[in-house]
């Protein structure tokens, strides 16, 4: 019964947390909405909101078919992105030489230009999903190894002098403690590394691929289709915002103890 | 249940030293506290002891044979109880890390929830309890490992005056229980007094011993006791070593 009236609040919590951003959303397509029936504006140019979801609706097939490789691509790039995340912060964890050797690297990928890069992996490596796959990786993958570095760091050290006390060796004090502490911050990580996989997967599509939101929109967009573009946008960013949602639920059930510890602070 | 001790312990941290010639003993069951200016160099003395940090000179003997960190119980100053387990499973933490098989190691903790006054909170999150039953919890973890002697770094310090009074007094009564043989170390003249059967001084850094008192008292310590004109003579005779270290044994000013 507990449990009910603790859930039962969280809702009505997070419906309140959830009206504001609504309502000035509603504001802003009446807004938009008017604007275009006002000015008679050209539909190629600006399209009306309820023109935009009415298209949207009747090529629902189409997007739906395009919004299936996108999937895909964003869970395969953020899989690799993940373990690879993981697999780096574990080894920086354990070896202070890596961290001074790989650290100011991982910096360093981020200054990429991933615009110019895209393109160039296309050339090297097609239409596939491998170029798709090291976009993802590449926008990802630091959010991630750098959170996960941090979280680790952030261990207190009489944390780790107390397990050294107990006899915990590295791998021990790493375990029981430093993994255990860290996952917060991994889930931070998690949901900015999530946004970036969406949107990394459109982009890496519309510099080219065979189907996929981003290919999509590049098509509707040379076609004057701007209602369909916008259309895409729309699933891209529920999308988005589906998965963002997803690491909460994900976290709940992993670290449930997180959620507990905060709401007592 | 064996004897400790400490021979001429020397530490310096770069060219810092911390340590100079520092030496302890403990019979079983002896309860012995350790007090000095704060930055002294205590917390280095149990590390040393807790086998964190290797002394540059000295040794640590436990019945006459060289005895390294496992011979220790460490209960650092901060309660260090993981919010990721429950009250049991924190308990149990030194016996699983030891290798205990999970369900034993609960087992083995569960039996003293009922002595430590933590019945009924095994399965509780550590940020649900009081401050005093943290840190009864934290001694629990650390007494559950059996291990020789325990270490104590100022277990109370963080607690309100009354909270730490009641712990005191359920410190001496379950120690008198089990026998511990007790290293404390501590900022509280009156803590050390009144559980002590001897006080060891130490100096300004670099930490060497410059007095020891024998309590004298007898046991059961009691709340009474704190009235008594032994207790206060004793007490004045550790304020006064404190003041003026120097006076017996001087230390030199440059490092």
């Amino acid at each position: 019964m507990v449990h009910r009236r603790v859930s039962g609040g969280t809702l009505t919590r997070g419906l309140r947390r959830a009206l504001p951003p609504l309502v000035v959303v509603g504001v802003l397509l009446v807004g938009w909405q008017w604007y275009v029936t006002a000015s008679g504006i050209a539909p190629q140019v600006l399209p009306s909101p309820s023109r935009v979801v009415e298209q949207g609706w009747a090529s629902r097939d189409v997007i739906w078919a395009n919004t299936v490789p996108t999937l895909k691509v964003t869970g395969v790039g953020f899989g690799v992105s993940l373990v690879m995340g993981w697999a780096l912060a574990i080894l920086v964890d354990f070896s202070p030489w890596l961290r001074r050797a790989l650290v100011p690297l991982l910096v360093a990928s981020q200054t990429l230009p991933i615009i110019a890069i895209a393109p160039l992996l296309i050339i090297w490596f097609g239409f596939g999903l491998l170029p798709k796959v090291v976009v993802i990786a590449l926008v990802t993958f630091f959010p991630i190894a750098v959170g996960l570095i941090e979280g680790f760091a952030s261990t207190d050290p009489e944390a780790s002098n107390l397990l050294r006390s107990m006899g915990a060796g590295r791998w021990k004090e790493f375990r029981y403690v430093r993994l255990p502490g860290a996952m917060p911050y991994f889930f931070t990580a998690l949901r900015i590394g999530i946004t970036y996989a969406v949107t990394g997967a459109i982009f890496a599509e519309y510099v080219g691929a065979s189907a996929g939101l981003g290919i999509f929109m590049n098509q509707q967009k040379n076609s004057f289709r701007t209602d369909l573009v916008l259309a895409a946008v729309v699933v891209t960013a529920l999308l988005s915002v589906a998965l963002f949602a997803l690491t909460y639920l994900v976290q709940r059930l992993v670290i449930p103890w997180y959620a507990q510890e905060r709401r007592r602070a | 249940m064996r004897e400790i001790r400490v021979e001429h312990l020397g530490k310096t941290f770069g060219t810092l030293p911390v340590l100079s010639d520092v030496s302890l003993r403990a019979a079983p069951g002896e309860f012995v506290s350790i007090i000095g200016p704060s930055g002294c160099g205590k917390s280095t003395l149990f590390n040393v002891l807790a086998g964190l940090v290797a002394p540059d000179s000295g040794r640590v003997l436990v019945d006459g044979a060289p005895a390294g960190g496992s011979a220790f119980g460490y209960m650092p100053q901060k309660d260090l109880l993981f919010p990721w387990r429950t009250v049991l499973d924190n308990a149990a933490l030194g016996l699983e890390v030891a290798g205990m098989r999970r369900r034993a190691a609960r087992a083995k903790a569960q039996a003293l929830f009922e002595p430590f006054g933590l019945a009924g909170f095994e399965r509780a999150r550590p940020s649900q309890l009081s401050g005093g039953m943290r840190q009864r919890a934290a001694l629990l973890r650390t007494v559950v490992q059996d291990r020789e002697v325990l270490l104590l770094d100022e277990p109370f310090g963080a607690l309100d005056s009354l909270t730490r009074t009641g712990m005191q007094e359920w410190l001496e009564k379950v120690r008198a229980r089990y026998g511990w043989t007790v290293l404390l170390i501590t900022h509280d003249i009156r803590e050390a007094v009144f559980l002590s059967d001897r006080v060891v001084v130490l100096g300004p850094r670099p930490a060497r011993v410059c007095r020891e008192v024998e309590v004298g008292l007898p046991r059961p310590r009691e709340a009474g006791m704190v009235g008594w004109p032994r207790l206060h003579a004793v007490e004045a005779e550790l304020l006064d070593a404190l003041r003026g270290p120097g006076r017996t044994d001087p230390v030199p000013t440059t490092r």
